[in-house]
């Protein structure tokens, strides 16, 4: 990695100018690489809990689904300004990780697998069984969302709702690089390693995971809201066991423990989705598991883990 | 009052058969697998594709669907499910999610979307009055079946040789291997006893618990609760949670339908947080 200090810089400039440039190069699939930054986003939150922290969960949607449901809800009461929509879906989705953290990290990871699998299988049979506020299976209708910064107009190509879902998920991105290199995602490295030695370093384990629980928890709350806003819709969809499993999919295809893997896992999986399913979804449904076993077979690593193993041997 | 309590009790004691290879899996070896539904689900489609399209006596439907799951999980067990022994918990998920979406891709290919229906014979048709209340003859069979299965793994785990050497793999796996217990075969033999009593269970459970493509899924909340506040090391400690959630779920559907789902996964919730000793205790210590 020291041999060329310039290379790593200049990869991941090119990552970003490959994703800004995805914008001219496929202006009929705007729609699809909306949902790509969406999900990236929602692996990013995965990649957090799971991949630096060490903490399984079976139930991220229902992170993700509160995200979508609150920034729909306000855009669909009258308030569809999208940023402030952004913010109460992070506030929500954050303060319910905060508050079910203490549930989930009782020790072990069956405990936190099941917890988390009860918790986000309740929260979508309450958002099935209150149409009222939901809109139950039918989904949440009228959802009208403003233009972003009162500028610019969610439009028909899905322009606006691209720059902005890539905007969002660049900013966010930064945020949790930021976070992850510092003393407190160091930590959290020290817990997933061995979490009986991190108190003899004096780090408070429990606070640090119950820290970056709330910060997973809202960052899948904000992938969720994006999905709202540019969809303009919300379906219980959103809060379903299948979201996340296919998330934790994404962030082991790409890689565990790897900002870009999460990044470049949910780029192949939700084109090989948008591309398998047009065939049948039966089909999709059989190669997303058989896909799962494999990669379960073959340990972790990922699309990334293999890139950077074909550029170790290369330099 | 008495209807809904028997009907409970026949359902829970069907979640029992279908879970107790879970708790064998889990607790003893601290694998998490949430495929298990799978096996229950096979062994349904092959008691109904026998019963329907080949018109075979139903109690041979039954024997050959539990062969077919005992057949199918010895193959799985060997070839991949070995491989992930002591393997992060991650992959684990991940592997038998996998074993799940193409399960059902596979049943939904195979045999359609729809629930399966299944004819029951006329002697396990019809209703019987047992004192004050009326129960379906068929639940009562299952009561009756799945009684004596209890009884003969409970007797089996407490008398025989291979009970006892199972009892000491769960206690403590390293020592029982240190006094020359064979564990990976004893491992082996469980779990296809397990698939085994899974797609018996699920074969049971056509009539009463449906069958389509989603079962594993649906049912796998149920058969985690069920290991979860059960534990591993009895027969009792399952079978006692498998009773009280079937009953739980039962009188649920029946009094406040528009619960739905959400009683039963609080009640999961509430029970993993109230009681979390039993299995989990143990497999944290590890």
């Amino acid at each position: 990695m020291t041999a060329r200090p310039w290379l790593r810089p200049a990869l991941e400039a090119a990552f970003w100018a490959a994703a800004l440039g995805a914008y001219f190069a496929f202006p009929d699939l705007l729609p699809l690489l909306s949902q790509v930054a969406i999900a990236a986003l929602f692996v990013l939150s995965l990649d957090l809990l799971v991949g630096f922290a060490g903490v399984l969960t079976l139930g991220q949607a229902a992170f993700f689904g509160l995200g979508a449901y609150a920034a729909g809800i306000l855009a669909q009461q009258g308030w569809g300004e999208p940023l402030s929509g952004l913010v109460l879906a992070a506030v929500l989705a954050g303060a319910l990780g905060v508050l079910t953290a203490p549930l989930v990290l009782r020790g072990g990871d069956l405990p936190a697998l099941m917890v988390t699998l009860g918790l986000g299988l309740m929260l979508g049979e309450a958002a099935n069984k209150l149409p009222g506020i939901t809109g139950g299976a039918d989904g949440l209708l009228g959802v009208e969302v403003w233009p972003v910064l009162g500028l610019f107009r969610f439009d028909l190509y899905g322009r606006t709702a691209f720059l902005y879902s890539l905007a969002v998920l660049f900013a966010l991105f930064l945020l949790a690089r930021l976070v992850v290199s510092s003393p407190f995602g160091l930590a959290l490295r020290g817990v997933r390693g061995n979490a009986r030695r991190m108190p003899a370093l004096g780090t408070p384990v429990r606070a640090r995971l119950v820290a970056v629980y709330g910060m997973a928890a809202a960052y899948a709350g904000v992938a969720g809201a994006l999905l709202a806003q540019t969809t303009q819709f919300v379906s219980l969809d959103a809060l379903s066991f299948g979201r996340s499993a296919e998330g934790l999919l994404m962030l082991v295809l790409g890689g565990l423990g790897s900002l870009y893997g999460a990044l470049v896992g949910a780029a192949v999986f939700t084109v090989a989705h948008h591309l398998l399913s047009e065939l049948s979804p039966l089909f999709w449904q059989f190669w997303i598991g058989a896909a799962l076993m494999a990669v379960a077979l073959a340990g972790k690593g990922g699309v990334l883990g293999l890139f950077a193993a074909a550029l170790r041997r290369a330099s | 009052m008495l209807t809904v309590l028997l009907d409970g009790l026949a359902a829970g004691m069907l979640l029992f058969v279908l879970a107790v290879g879970l708790s064998v899996t889990l607790g003893l070896m601290n694998f998490v697998n949430l495929a298990h539904g799978a096996f229950g689900m096979l062994g349904g489609y092959v008691c109904a594709a026998m019963l329907n399209r080949a018109g075979l006596p139903f109690l041979l439907c039954v024997a050959a669907a539990a062969l077919a799951s005992a057949a199918a999980g010895v193959v799985l067990e060997r070839l991949l499910y070995r491989r992930l022994y002591g393997r992060d918990h991650l992959d684990q998920v991940l592997f038998s999610i996998g074993l799940v979406f193409v399960a059902g891709a596979a049943a939904d290919w195979v045999f359609g979307a729809r629930q399966q229906l299944i004819a029951l014979p006329a002697w396990l048709s019809g209703r019987v009055e047992v004192g004050p209340a009326s129960i379906g003859a068929y639940r009562l069979f299952l009561i009756a079946a799945c009684g004596l299965i209890v009884l003969a793994l409970h007797v089996g785990l407490v008398r025989t040789r291979f009970g006892a050497r199972l009892r000491a793999a769960v206690d403590d796996a390293v020592v029982a291997r240190g006094l020359g217990i064979p564990v990976p075969r004893l491992f082996a033999l469980t779990f296809a006893l397990g698939s085994g009593l899974a797609g018996l269970g699920g074969a049971l459970g056509v009539e009463v618990l449906g069958l389509d493509p989603t079962f594993p899924l649906k049912y796998m909340v149920y058969f985690l609760i069920v290991v979860a506040v059960g534990g591993a090391n009895t027969v009792l400690g399952p079978f006692l949670a498998a009773v009280l959630l079937g009953v739980v779920d039962v009188a649920g559907k029946y009094w406040v339908p528009e619960l739905g789902a959400f009683a039963i996964y609080t009640a999961m919730v509430a029970l993993l947080l109230l009681r979390p000793q039993g299995l989990l205790a143990r497999a944290a210590e590890r």
